[in-house]
């Protein structure tokens, strides 16, 4: 009974640290006071950036859909044998 | 492309963590300010990693069972796969801590734990590079990866979390940590876990299949 009481309450202890922790709210989604990249977004050049990383993107991706492409020739190769 | 449902699948939620992670709404709080975003692609980096590994321990204890090196492949390839991702982690990482923690390495105890436990994950690929036997290499292998991630586990989720640490979630340390991960964070962080996951996934499915290739190659070399 002891050790079932001392899980327990060390289960509550463990829950109350858990809350300890800072809840993000609204607030934290429309203050003014913390610097964000407000002028970057509205001058839009965000999109460019994201442009160049899409492109790189799709550049990477392509090419290893080429090595895949690839490798299943290869496996049919040697499946044929 | 072999079983091609789940790559454009991992395309396309690499697109939408790239296109949300950049232009989704996320909380503006002080001294991370954007790079908040990170999250969707650093804290992804351990998440991905773990992920693998796992999968490298299962082949790795079916690789035992069967003797079939089949199994190998996969374990050290996955194996492999996690490992760039905890070494594109900690770089990563060590980016984002310059500029909210004001070092490239504070000595964080979660800093140090994952440091430790790549360590002990190149030291797997020493070992392999060491043995020529392949049965021997694939059965020495498969036990050391099982033990390393029994280590890696507790050294990177149970100790730091015993003392204070500039982590979330570990220690009390205000100012970086301590939030809750909120929704809107969750709408991008999660489906970002799974994108590269799958991501590293397929760099290790390709590579098990050369692996494969490779050994059919050499086999009929030896018969012929």
């Amino acid at each position: 009974m002891k050790k079932i009481t001392l899980a327990i309450l060390l289960l509550l202890s463990v829950a109350a640290q858990a809350q300890e922790k800072i809840a993000v709210t609204t607030a934290d989604y429309s203050n003014s006071s913390v610097e964000m990249a407000d002028i970057m977004r509205s001058e839009g050049k965000i999109y460019i950036l994201v442009g160049i990383i899409l492109l790189i993107f799709a550049g990477l991706t392509a090419y290893v859909i080429y090595t895949d492409r690839k490798v299943s020739k290869l496996e049919k190769l040697i499946s044929e044998k | 492309m072999r079983q091609s449902w789940w790559k454009i699948l991992t395309v396309g939620l690499l697109l939408y963590t790239l296109l949300g992670g950049f232009l989704m709404e996320v909380p503006r709080l002080p001294i991370l300010n954007e790079t908040i975003r990170a999250l969707y692609f650093h804290v992804t980096m351990w998440f991905g990693m773990i992920l693998m590994l796992v999968v490298a321990v299962i082949y790795s204890v079916k690789f035992l069972k069967s003797n079939d090196l089949k199994h190998d492949d996969v374990a050290i390839e996955f194996t492999n796969a996690a490992i760039l991702f905890g070494v594109l982690g900690i770089v990563t990482g060590m980016l984002w801590a310059k500029f909210t923690w004001g070092d490239y390495w504070s000595g964080d105890p979660k800093q140090n734990a994952s440091a430790i436990g790549l360590l002990m994950y190149f030291a797997y690929l020493v070992l392999r590079g060491s043995l020529s036997d392949t049965q021997q290499r694939g059965r020495i292998a498969a036990v050391y990866n099982i033990f390393a991630f029994a280590a890696f586990i507790p050294l990177i989720f149970v100790l730091p979390r015993l003392t204070d640490s500039l982590h979330p979630g570990n220690g009390g340390n205000p100012g970086f940590n301590a939030y809750d991960l909120d929704a809107k964070l969750r709408l991008v962080f999660y489906p970002a876990i799974l994108a590269w996951t799958l991501l590293g996934a397929w760099i290790a499915t390709v590579r098990i299949r050369i692996r494969r290739v490779t050994r059919a190659v050499e086999d009929n070399m030896t018969q012929a």
